[in-house]
Order: C-alpha cells, then sequence, then structure tokens
C-alpha cells in the first residue's frame, strides 16, 4: 500500500479528475443522472484517495517532501514532473479535496442557467486537476502549467453560467490573471537562467527544481532578484488579490455562479498566497525582505479598505467579495512577516478563510436562489422567513468576523501578533504600527459583518417577501454540503493544532532557508 | 471531599454540553425540558463550584509543600510536570530549587516595596505561598513551542465560579416564568447556557489568549441575547453596538495580549508566567505600560469605563434576566477580573505602589461620577440601574487601580449579588406592570408587591453601602484602600469615592421612592410575581445581607473577633504566587463613618426631593446653567452622538463611500481604462500602423512598379529599330566605358 | 601581315550593316544587312584567328568561331525570313515600322 501510494499516489490523486472529465465527455449531455454521479463519484474517489495519502503522511516529519515523484518531462529545458506533498500543501490539499464534491453536492439539484450539468462539472473536475496539481508540484514549468489550467475553467464558468455583466466580468478576470502569469514566467525563467547550472548526465543544466532552487538561487545578484520577485509578486499577488491589484475579485464574484465563487475564493484565492509561501520567498530571501514591507504596507491597506469598500456595499455578494479582499490582507501581512507564526496564520489564515468564505458565499447563493435578489436593501428577517438558513448566515458571520473559538480567529490574531516581531531584518517600528492598524481592521470586519447581518438576518421580512412560497428553508442537499464546513469551522476553531502541527515542520523548514540564506 | 480542583474544566464543558443538547434537541423536547436541562447543568456546576473553592481552601489552610509544591509551581509556570519515579528526584531538585526562587524572590521585592520591614514580615508569614492550580493540555504549536490551553484555579477563579454559577442558576430559575411563552424560548437558554460555559471558561483561563476566547465568546451570547428580541430595529441596534464598542477596546486586548507575550519573552501566554516576568526585576517597564494600557482598552469597553461605557445603557434592550446575570452581575466584570488576573502587569506598568495618580485609577473614578450622575436623569428603571452598574465597576477598577486588590475583588463579589437582585426586581416590577420599565408609569408598587419591595429595598441599601449589608463593607474598604494607597494616598481617587457615595445613595433613592411609593401611576393592575420569580430575589437579598461578612475587618471599632473569621475574602481569594506585595488599608473608622453619613444623607435628600417634594424642584426651568448640565446628563455627555453620528457615521458613510468610489471610479477607473486605452491604442495601431505603414508599403510597392511599368511603357514602342538603336548606343556606351575607363 | 586593312575593312562593313539595320524599311534588307554585321565579325575572327595562327599554328579558333557564325547565320536567316513570310502574309506590307504589335 505504501509502495503503491508512494509511487502513484499523488499522479493518480491529481489527475483521477480528469479521467472522469474524458469518461463524461463521450456521453451524451441529457444523461444528466449520469454525469452527477461520475462526478460526484470521482470527486470522492480522489478524496479518498487523498484521504490515504494523509493517513498515510508522516505528520513527525512534516517539513519533509512526502510521496515525490520525480520523472524526466522536459529533458531538453530540464523541467521534470516533480511532485510531493510536505506540511504547508497538505492543508491546501485538504481544502481542495473537501471543497469539490460539496460544490458537486451543492449544485446537485440547483444547476445555474443555462443548465448543462455535463459542461458545468466537467469544468469543475478540471478545476479540480488544476488545483491539485498546483499545490503539489515542486517544478516551476509544471507549477506554471497547473497554475493555467485553473484559469480556462473559471473563466468559462463566469462566462457561460455567470450573471448579467459576466461577459465583463470573465473577461476581466481572465485578463487580469493572465498578465500576472506572463509577468511570473518570465520571472521564472529568468530565475532559471541566471541561478547556477546543476550536473544532469554529465551535463551542466540549469533547472526548475523547486526544491533545489533555493540554494541555486543564492549566486543571483541583488538587482536581478528583486526584479525576478517582482515579476511573482504581480503574478500572485494579483491572484491573493492584494491591493491594488484585487479589482477583478468583486466582479468575478458577484458575477459568478455559486459554485464558481466558492471555489474562487476557497482554492484559487490561495493558489496566490501559497506561490509566495512555496516560490517566492524561500527561492528568493533576500529579494523578500526588501519587498516584505512594501508587501506588509499594502496588506494592511488591503484590510482597510477592502473593510470600507464592504461598508459601501449594497450587494450582499459584492460585499463578501470585499471581504476576502480584507481577509486575504491579514493573510499577506502574515506572510510579510516571515515568521514562523506569520507564515502558520497565513496558511491557517487560508484553509479558515476558504471555509468561512466559501460558507458565506454558499449561503449568498441560496440566497439569491430563493430572493431572486442580493440586493442588502430589499433582504430582511431570514431569521424568520428561514431560520436555520438565518441562523447559519450569523454563525458564517461570527467566524468570518474573527472571533476566537472558530476558525477565523486563528488566521487572524497571529498574523496581528507576529507583526509585533517580524523577522530577518525587517524594520520593527514600521510592522508594530502595520500590526496596530491591522487590529483596527477587525473592528471594521465586524461592524461590515454585522451590519449586513443586521439587515439580512434580523428585522422582519420586507413587504414584497412577506409571503413568497420560494423562501423555504435550508434543503436536505444544502444541509449536505454545508455541515462538513459548518462543524470544521468550530472543530479547527477549538483545536487549532489540528492544522498548526502538521504544518508547524514544513514552516520552520521554510523559516530556516529564509533565515540561512537571507539573513 | 473529592478533590475536582484538578478536573475543573468539567464545569464548562458540562455547561458547553448543555448548549449543544438544548440547540439540537430543545425545540423538539419542548420548553420544560429545555429549561430544565439547563437547570440541571447549572446546578451540577454550582455544585462542583462549591467542591472546588473547598478544595481551594483546604489547599490554603494546608499549603503544599516540598514535591508537590514544587510540581505545582513548575505546572504554574507552564511547565508540564514529568511523572514517573525515576526522574521524579531530578525534578524534585530541580523544581525545589525554582519553587525557592519564586518564594525568596517575591520575599525580596515585596521587603523592597514595603515601607514597614515588621509589616512585611507580618505579611511574609501570613502569607505562604499557595500556587494556583494549573492543569494544562497541548493547545496549538508554532515554530516548534507548544502553547497550552488549560485551567487555573486559585481563590479568585473559585469566587468568580461560584458567584457565576449561583446567578446564573437563580436567572435561569427566573426566568422560566419571565419568558413564559416567549417565541425564543429555546434559543435563550441556549445562549445562556453557552454564557455561562464561556463566562467559566474565562474565568478557568490558565493563559491570556484563552481568556480572549472567552472574552469574545461571552461577548457574542451577550450580543445574542441584547438582540433576543431581533424584530425590533431598537434591539438589533443597541446589540450591535455593544458588539462593536466592546470590539474598539478589543483591540486594546488584542495588543495588549501581544506586548504582553513578548514582553514575558515570547514563549508563553500563561498568566503567571507574565505576571511573575512584570514582577521581576528585569522587567521592561515601558513595555508594560503600554501593555497595561493596551489591555485596559478591552476593561474600558467591556467594563463600561468612560469613554467606552455608551453600549452599556443600552444594553438593557436585552431581557431582564439577562442584564442582570450579563450586563450587571458576571460579563461586565471581565474587564475587572482580567485587571486582578494580570495584576502583575498592572502593578509594575503603572507604578501603583508608589505612585499617586494613574489612567487606570483616574479613569475608574472618573467613571463612577459619571455613571452616577447619568443615573440621575433616567426615567428607565433599568437604565438607572446600567449607569449604577456602570458606576460600581469605575469603583472597582479604581479599587485595582489605588492597590486594593481585594477591595476592588470583593466590591466585585458582593455588587453582583445585589446588583443581580436590583435587575430582577426590576424585572419582577415590569412583570407586574405591563412590561414597561419606566419609573413614571409605576409607583406605589410597595404594597402590591410586598417581596419584591423588600428585597428591592434591601438590594437597594446594600448598593448605598449602609452599615451592615454587602455594599458598606467592599464599599468602606474601597476607600480605605484609596486613603491609606500602597506608598502614598490616593486622595483624588479618594474624593471620587466619596461624592459616588453620595451619588449613589441619592439615585437609588429616588429610583426606590418613584418605583415603589407615592400612588401607581400606571395603568396595569400590578400583583406579586409568582415564586420562581421571589424566591431568587429573596436569595440575593439574603446574599446581599451577608455576603459582607466575609470580609469582616480584623479591628472593626474595637471589636477583635478571632482570626479565624475576620477577613476570610483576603485570606483565600487574594493570590500569593506571582503577585505584587500589596499593603492592606485596616479598618478606617472616620471613613466608614463619613462614608455612611453620606450615604444616608443622600438617601435623605432623594426622600425629601421625590417622596415629600421639597427642595429646588423646577430649577432646570429657571436657571440656565442647571439646564445647561441637565440637557448635558440627558444627552449622555454627546457621547453617543460621537460615537454613532461622527465615528461610525463617518467610517459607515463618507469614508466608506469614498472608498467604494475610490475603489470604482480610480482603480477600477484605472483598469478599465487601460482595458479601453488598450482599445484605443489597438485602433491607432490598426489605423496607422497596419493599414497605413504596413499595408500602405505593400500596396505602394504595387503602384510604385505600376507607375515604374507606365514610365517604361513609353520606350516600348514596338518598334524593332528603335529598339536597336538603344541597344547600339548602350553598346557603343559599354564600348566607351571598356575603352576610355578600363 | 597586317591585320588593319581586314579590321578596317570589318569596320565598314559593320557600319553599313548597322545603318542598313536602323535605317531601312523592309523586312528583307534589315535581314541582309544583319548579314553584313555578322560578316563583318567573321572578317575579324578570321584575320584575328590567322594573326595568332603565324605564332601558334595550332590555334584554329578564330576560324573555327567563323564556321560557327555562318551557320548560326543561315538558320537565323531561314528564321528571319520565315517571320518576313508570315508577316507579308497576314499584313500585306513587309515594312517594319507597320509591325508594332509589342507596343506597351
Amino acid at each position: 500500500m505504501k509502495d503503491f501510494l508512494n509511487s502513484w499516489g499523488i499522479s493518480l490523486m491529481v489527475f483521477l479528475p480528469l479521467v472522469g472529465a474524458l469518461a463524461m465527455l463521450v456521453v451524451p449531455k441529457a444523461k444528466e443522472q449520469f454525469h452527477k454521479v461520475v462526478a460526484l463519484a470521482a470527486s470522492l474517489v480522489v478524496g479518498f484517495i487523498g484521504i490515504l495519502l494523509m493517513t498515510n503522511f508522516d505528520y513527525d516529519a512534516s517539513g519533509r517532501l512526502q510521496f515525490v515523484i520525480d520523472k524526466a518531462w522536459i529533458p531538453i529545458i530540464n523541467s521534470r514532473y516533480i511532485v510531493g506533498i510536505d506540511g504547508i500543501s497538505l492543508p491546501m490539499i485538504a481544502l481542495t479535496l473537501l471543497i469539490v464534491p460539496l460544490c458537486i453536492i451543492y449544485s446537485w439539484n440547483h444547476f445555474p442557467e443555462p443548465k448543462n450539468p455535463k459542461a458545468f462539472l466537467i469544468l469543475i473536475l478540471i478545476l479540480e486537476t488544476g488545483m491539485l496539481g498546483t499545490f503539489v508540484s515542486q517544478d516551476l514549468i509544471l507549477f506554471f502549467v497547473f497554475f493555467e489550467v485553473v484559469l480556462l475553467p473559471m473563466y468559462f464558468m463566469i462566462g457561460v453560467w455567470g450573471g448579467e455583466k459576466r461577459q465583463y466580468a470573465s473577461l476581466k478576470f481572465f485578463l487580469y490573471t493572465l498578465f500576472g502569469s506572463a509577468l511570473m514566467i518570465v520571472a521564472f525563467l529568468a530565475l532559471y537562467f541566471l541561478s547556477d547550472p546543476i550536473e544532469v548526465g554529465g551535463q551542466l543544466m540549469h533547472s526548475f527544481d523547486m526544491r533545489i532552487l533555493p540554494e541555486l538561487a543564492t549566486g543571483i545578484s541583488t538587482g536581478a532578484a528583486l526584479f525576478i520577485f517582482g515579476g511573482m509578486f504581480m503574478g500572485f499577488g494579483i491572484k491573493v488579490p492584494m491591493f491594488p491589484f484585487h479589482t477583478w475579485l468583486p466582479d468575478a464574484h458577484t458575477q459568478a455562479p455559486t459554485v464558481g465563487s466558492v471555489i474562487l475564493a476557497a482554492v484559487l484565492l490561495k493558489l496566490g498566497t501559497y506561490g509566495f509561501i512555496r516560490i517566492a520567498i524561500p527561492i528568493l530571501p533576500g529579494a523578500a525582505e526588501k519587498w516584505a514591507p512594501f508587501i506588509g504596507l499594502l496588506a494592511v491597506i488591503g484590510i482597510i479598505y477592502g473593510a470600507l469598500c464592504c461598508l459601501a456595499q449594497t450587494d450582499m455578494k459584492r460585499l463578501i467579495a470585499f471581504s476576502s479582499v480584507s481577509h486575504m490582507g491579514f493573510v499577506m501581512l502574515g506572510i510579510a512577516t516571515l515568521t514562523t507564526f506569520g507564515f502558520q496564520a497565513a496558511i491557517f489564515g487560508m484553509v479558515a478563510h476558504g471555509l468561512i468564505t466559501g460558507m458565506l458565499f454558499f449561503v449568498a447563493g441560496s440566497t439569491k436562489d430563493r430572493y431572486h435578489t442580493l440586493d442588502i436593501s430589499r433582504l430582511g428577517g431570514m431569521l424568520k422567513s428561514m431560520p436555520h438558513m438565518g441562523w447559519i448566515l450569523g454563525f458564517a458571520v461570527m467566524a468570518s468576523l474573527g472571533l476566537p473559538g472558530l476558525a477565523g480567529f486563528w488566521g487572524e490574531f497571529p498574523a496581528i501578533l507576529s507583526a509585533y516581531n517580524p523577522g530577518l531584518g525587517l524594520n520593527v517600528a514600521f510592522f508594530r504600527v502595520l500590526m496596530v492598524i491591522a487590529a483596527v481592521g477587525t473592528v471594521l470586519a465586524a461592524s461590515y459583518l454585522l451590519w449586513m447581518y443586521q439587515r439580512v438576518g434580523f428585522g422582519v421580512p420586507t413587504k414584497e417577501y412577506e409571503d413568497d412560497p420560494h423562501l423555504h428553508d435550508v434543503t436536505f442537499t444544502e444541509w449536505l454540503a454545508w455541515t462538513p464546513i459548518l462543524v470544521l469551522i468550530v472543530v479547527l476553531g477549538f483545536m487549532p493544532n489540528i492544522i498548526f502541527k502538521v504544518t508547524d515542520g514544513a514552516v520552520e523548514r521554510t523559516i530556516a532557508i529564509v533565515n540561512g540564506l537571507g539573513g | 471531599m473529592f478533590n475536582m480542583i484538578d478536573k475543573v474544566w468539567i464545569i464548562p464543558a458540562l455547561m458547553a454540553s448543555s448548549f449543544l443538547v438544548i440547540l439540537f434537541f430543545g425545540k423538539r423536547w419542548g420548553t420544560r425540558a429545555t429549561a430544565g436541562i439547563g437547570i440541571a447543568a447549572v446546578s451540577i456546576c454550582l455544585l462542583l463550584s462549591v467542591i472546588v473553592a473547598g478544595n481551594w481552601i483546604s489547599r490554603v489552610n494546608h499549603p503544599p509543600t516540598g514535591a508537590a509544591l514544587a510540581a505545582d509551581v513548575l505546572q504554574a509556570n507552564g511547565l508540564t510536570p514529568q511523572t514517573g519515579e525515576n526522574i521524579a528526584g531530578e525534578v524534585n531538585a530541580v523544581t525545589h530549587d525554582s519553587g525557592e526562587t519564586v518564594a525568596t524572590d517575591s520575599h525580596a521585592s515585596m521587603s523592597e516595596a514595603t515601607t514597614s520591614e515588621a509589616s512585611a514580615s507580618e505579611h511574609g508569614a501570613e502569607h505562604e505561598s499557595v500556587p494556583p492550580v494549573v492543569r494544562t493540555v497541548t493547545w496549538f504549536q508554532i515554530g516548534g513551542m507548544e502553547f497550552e490551553m488549560g485551567t487555573l484555579v486559585d481563590g479568585l477563579a473559585a469566587m468568580m465560579l461560584i458567584t457565576v454559577c449561583i446567578i446564573s442558576l437563580l436567572v435561569h430559575i427566573y426566568s422560566t416564568e419571565y419568558l413564559h411563552g416567549d417565541v425564543r424560548f429555546t434559543h435563550y437558554y441556549a445562549f445562556l447556557s453557552l454564557f455561562t460555559a464561556s463566562m467559566l471558561f474565562y474565568v478557568l483561563s490558565s493563559n491570556t489568549l484563552q481568556m480572549l476566547v472567552g472574552w469574545e465568546l461571552v461577548g457574542v451570547c451577550s450580543f445574542g441575547l441584547i438582540g433576543h428580541w431581533w424584530e425590533e430595529k431598537k434591539n438589533t441596534d443597541a446589540a450591535l453596538k455593544a458588539f462593536l464598542t466592546n470590539r474598539v477596546g478589543d483591540i486594546g486586548l488584542i495588543l495588549g495580549v501581544i506586548i504582553t507575550f513578548f514582553a514575558a519573552g515570547g514563549t508563553s501566554f500563561n498568566v503567571l508566567h507574565i505576571n511573575e516576568y512584570a514582577l521581576s526585576h528585569s522587567a521592561n517597564t515601558t513595555l508594560l505600560l503600554v501593555g497595561a494600557l493596551c489591555l485596559f482598552g478591552g476593561v474600558t469597553s467591556k467594563s463600561g469605563q468612560f469613554p467606552l461605557h455608551t453600549w452599556l445603557p443600552d444594553a438593557m434592550a436585552g431581557p431582564t434576566p439577562v442584564s442582570a446575570l450579563i450586563h450587571a452581575a458576571t460579563m461586565v466584570v471581565a474587564g475587572v477580573y482580567l485587571i486582578a488576573r494580570l495584576y502583575g502587569v498592572f502593578f509594575s506598568g503603572l507604578a501603583i505602589g508608589s505612585s499617586t495618580f494613574h489612567y487606570v485609577a483616574f479613569i475608574g473614578g472618573f467613571t463612577t461620577i459619571i455613571g452616577g450622575l447619568l443615573a440621575f436623569v433616567q426615567t428607565d428603571l433599568k437604565k438607572v440601574l446600567a449607569y449604577s452598574t456602570i458606576s460600581q465597576l469605575g469603583y472597582m477598577v479604581m479599587a485595582l487601580g489605588v492597590g486594593a486588590w481585594t477591595a476592588g475583588v470583593f466590591h466585585l463579589f458582593t455588587h453582583a449579588f445585589f446588583k443581580a437582585c436590583l435587575f430582577l426586581g426590576a424585572g419582577s416590577v415590569s412583570h407586574a406592570c405591563h412590561h414597561t420599565f419606566d419609573m413614571r408609569e409605576m409607583g406605589g408598587l410597595r404594597k402590591k408587591m410586598p417581596i419584591t419591595h423588600a428585597t428591592f429595598l434591601i438590594a437597594t441599601l446594600a448598593l448605598a453601602g449602609i452599615f451592615p449589608l454587602a455594599g458598606f463593607w467592599s464599599k468602606d474598604e474601597i476607600l480605605a484602600g484609596a486613603s491609606s494607597g500602597q506608598q502614598n494616598a490616593y486622595t483624588i481617587m479618594l474624593i471620587f469615592g466619596l461624592i459616588t457615595a453620595l451619588l449613589t445613595a441619592a439615585y437609588m433613592g429616588r429610583a426606590y421612592w418613584l418605583t415603589f411609593w407615592g400612588d401607581y401611576r400606571g395603568h396595569a393592575k400590578p400583583h406579586e410575581s409568582p415564586k420562581v420569580i421571589t424566591v431568587p430575589l429573596m436569595i440575593l437579598a439574603g446574599c446581599a445581607v451577608l455576603f459582607g461578612f466575609t470580609n469582616f475587618p480584623g479591628n472593626f471599632f474595637g471589636i477583635h473577633l478571632p482570626g479565624g473569621v475576620t477577613t476570610r475574602f483576603e485570606h483565600f481569594v487574594e493570590p500569593t504566587f506571582a503577585f505584587p506585595p500589596l499593603q492592606h488599608a485596616e479598618f478606617t473608622p472616620w471613613l466608614a463613618v463619613v462614608s455612611t453619613i453620606l450615604a444616608a444623607s443622600g438617601l435623605f435628600l432623594a426622600y425629601q426631593y421625590y417622596e415629600k417634594n421639597r427642595g429646588p424642584h423646577g430649577l432646570t426651568s429657571r436657571n440656565k446653567v442647571a439646564l445647561a448640565g441637565y440637557t448635558f446628563l440627558e444627552n449622555k455627555y454627546y457621547l453617543d452622538d460621537l460615537y454613532t453620528g461622527v465615528v461610525a457615521g463617518s467610517t459607515k458613510g463618507p469614508l466608506a463611500r469614498a472608498a467604494n468610489w475610490f475603489n470604482q471610479n480610480i482603480l477600477d477607473g484605472i483598469i478599465n481604462g487601460i482595458g479601453l486605452g488598450a482599445r484605443k491604442i489597438a485602433a491607432v495601431v490598426y489605423v496607422f500602423a497596419d493599414q497605413l505603414i504596413i499595408d500602405g508599403a505593400v500596396n505602394g510597392s504595387g503602384q510604385g512598379s505600376e507607375g515604374a511599368g507606365q514610365l517604361l511603357r513609353k520606350i516600348q514602342t514596338g518598334k524593332v529599330q528603335q529598339y536597336a538603336s538603344i541597344l547600339f548606343a548602350g553598346a557603343v556606351v559599354l564600348a566607351g566605358v571598356l575603352v576610355f575607363v578600363v | 601581315m597586317f591585320l588593319n586593312q581586314f579590321l578596317l575593312l570589318a569596320a565598314i562593313l559593320f557600319c553599313i550593316g548597322v545603318y542598313g539595320v536602323l535605317a531601312r524599311k523592309n523586312g528583307v534588307l534589315v535581314l541582309m544587312s544583319i548579314e553584313l554585321i555578322l560578316n563583318a565579325v567573321n572578317i575579324n575572327l578570321v584575320a584575328f584567328g590567322a594573326y595568332w595562327n603565324a605564332t601558334d599554328n595550332t590555334n584554329v579558333s578564330g576560324q573555327v568561331f567563323a564556321l560557327f557564325v555562318i551557320a548560326v547565320a543561315a538558320a537565323e536567316v531561314g528564321v528571319g525570313l520565315a517571320l518576313v513570310l508570315l508577316i507579308y502574309r497576314n499584313r500585306q506590307s513587309i515594312d517594319i515600322d507597320d509591325v508594332d504589335m509589342l507596343k506597351g
């Protein structure tokens, strides 16, 4: 079993969704039930493989890459098929494996217009492959390929199943991210050519291997490193998204179908932050140190700015989208401190934000299904017309505002804490100022979320919806899709060690690389 | 008695499970079962708490020695005690050392800080160092460091456990009648359970991070219960106000937790560890000052200190039993508890031992007065009590600020009971009077509700500080503490305290007479409440009478009771481990007399003014200054306008809109501009570069060759001889070149 | 042996030929003038051939060239006369001024 997992586990997990998609491709789209079952089965089997991998994962050595597969891929440029899992990627993979089946379950009975479950589910499966692939890749080119694979299905999902302004939103999303990717690949190539070559089969060649690049990249001059980091910063920063590159996000979220929003918020945004932790910072710690104050500043601006924008929104989904900008600001602040606390906070924050904001988007989607609007001023009294949904929304709101005892807190608090004592030679006073501003952001987070909840959940239903028969409470499929998330939010809130322990080894190793080479 | 002190986590866990059961099954099982579950759970908790307190008392009476003490010290410092025979000896040696260091350390600082050598040694002898019982498990791990969560039991925690459990139990019972038939009976009880669980979790916390968790959880319960009747916007506004105001304070708390964490070495959130650091000689007092002030930010909001007290009166929108439990007796004292718990930080940071004036004491003293003044202009009985709570919380904070730790905590303890009694009494009154709290619609209820009246009177007298009720003893201790201070007297605080003694008696007198005397002015038919309501009132009134004696002074007007009876509260509750060496103020007869006279005259004045209608009535309509003052008070010092109108309004309104405008027009404008610009550029490129230059070049080459052809066709005449002539001419030229040039 | 007389003769013949080609209207006469030009060249070739043969009697390339030219000229005249004949048949004229079908 262990041998099989070692040699095949990850590849199987990454590409099984594609197999499912292929199987669905050859069956006519009229057979909807077949497609639903196959898609769910594929995602569940993938999840099962993931669970197998996780149970066989050596948690005491979470800093080490495990289940590594290293095969030749494009020999001419020495790009290899290297995949592996360590403590940093494991939570992300787990999150992806959880969210995708839940999304499929959620859409079971209400596919957005224009229906066509076949195409919709195939896109979700392709997305899953892309996301998982990104999290396991240990080769820059492979990483890039998976990173881009994610882009297209999401483009189609927004562009086909989206709201009224879907054309605009999907194009904006696509071009924006592509722009970042272009700079990123340039940065990758620069890294490739400027790093020290290694001997491969008696021949000196450059390498895309993320495992050894931190060592190989030490010879890069400071100036070049700054530019390379800048390229990656654009690529990852747009995906996160960091202020001021966030403007694609509200539009994409507002227009995307519910499931698209959930996947976008839960996993896609994390590709950016993951890239920082996995690639940009360990490979170029010197440049990271120079960029960190700037990143920290943008992160904190994002926290306050996103919160202020939230306060001005009239559309519930758009509000949640802006809250993502604010929350991802905490994640980036943690990363910018270059400390174990900060990185741990960032990873926890990524998972927590994935669950909580995913949950909020689920509820927003279901709200839209029932009310056919998300205009906050027209909603109201959800607790009265749909008590369960109202309480779930309230719970998600509380989790989102970083209530201690729920998952959101563990992304926020350690991030603020880490800014007190930033790593390397970062300016302590500057980061402490950032810390205070970030702490103010928690108040704003509470205010926009509670104001929203006051207008949506509390009160009595407006005249328009007083006796609307469409307002039925949470359905069976919704319970099925939501319960795991709700439970996880509580469990992670009370037992944060579930994640902290897994990531600790890997984060410590990363920070050691940063300190050892950049200090 | 079996040892509960190790397994004290069961108490909050029990309440938490009660919450879960009610949440998931409450609706199905009905209201009786719901209330039953809640009451049963709290009763068991109360029982267990009493056992814990008993355990603690026996621990103080028979302090652990040797290896047991050493292990406890280790554990208290957040280190895991190792068990096992083979290493026991080793641990013993190590721990003994550290235990001794602690003891000598505190001894040394004690003799330094105290002026009188004799009293220092006396204290040292009286208080053997009894370490709290700390039991921890790993909570999370970051950077290889393990952070623990656990329970810390000492006298303070045990006292809080009992207080919370008693009042929670009574409120649970009381609510079965008060909320009978309420639409959200189940939710109400679920929240009560969750609140009790969170509050118990909070008081048992062994580290600051855990305290933060409990702190926020009680805040959420408060939010949910204030907004219990959320159909009305007024109530949800109040709930939001409470939560958001507390969040503002929480910035301070979060930063304070962070600063103290890093100040104490950045390895542990353990409160004892932090306290010990703060009291050590190497402590960075500047950092501690900042940390203490930040923490005090949290206290300011949670415990309703000026200027963040404004949420507390609004919080009265919740059901009255909730106001009694949360917004009078327990949650709002969380801030006071925080100061008491992290007293080392406040003591060193603010130099409580040596100063005569500092921020915390001043804010406490100031709050007592502004709260007391505001209580005069309220017509809503609950609001009077709310402002009174603010005022009394100020008293406690002031006490802690002047170094009278025991007095402050003692006041917390006594206040909880008589204030809960007052709130529940007010609830009983409103229950009888068609759910109104407007005192203008009451009056003359003395006859109609004798039990409520009697208990309310007792609690009023206790609050006013009339001998021999509970309030008298605790208030007197605070005044004595302020007058003697540590090294210097806190004179300003003493004056604040005395003024408040007068104010408290007067406004409580006003409320009492308006409610229970005179003629009934309402439209309902008031009647005495059922037993479920009156019995808790009687119990609380009993507490208000008796609990003051728990800290009977050693020398009361020359009465010397045996040592085993006097100052028991101080003996058992005041920590002796990781705690600053405090001077204990002796009972001061002249202060007791003065404050009692002030209280009595306050009551008398209120009686004369409101009952007998004597004194300068209508002053506000005749005197501009009085009117201005009244308006100023009626508008609550305009703080609400400042917060709601200016701060929240500007954030929600212009600021948020500006940010959104910036996002939509500037940032998005830039992006859209880039898009549009790209299209414009593309158009330009198409027209000029593509169409004109590139295509032009292609077309131009065609046209050029055509033109050249047109020119050349002139030569092509078709006449052979002409061609031949050109040929020959060419040949001649070539020949010429060949001959002459080459 | 003097070369000049031959060269002079050839030059005269060449000039007459050129004149004939450029000035005469009659197609046949033009053809004949071309023959004159060619024969002027032949004279030159033979003359130079003989001149070089005096020192190196194995070199007869001049004469050989002359023979080639005669043969080619015969063929050329043949084709030329045939063209003239066809032109005459189509246009009833052999005035080459009339033949300007290739005019651009």
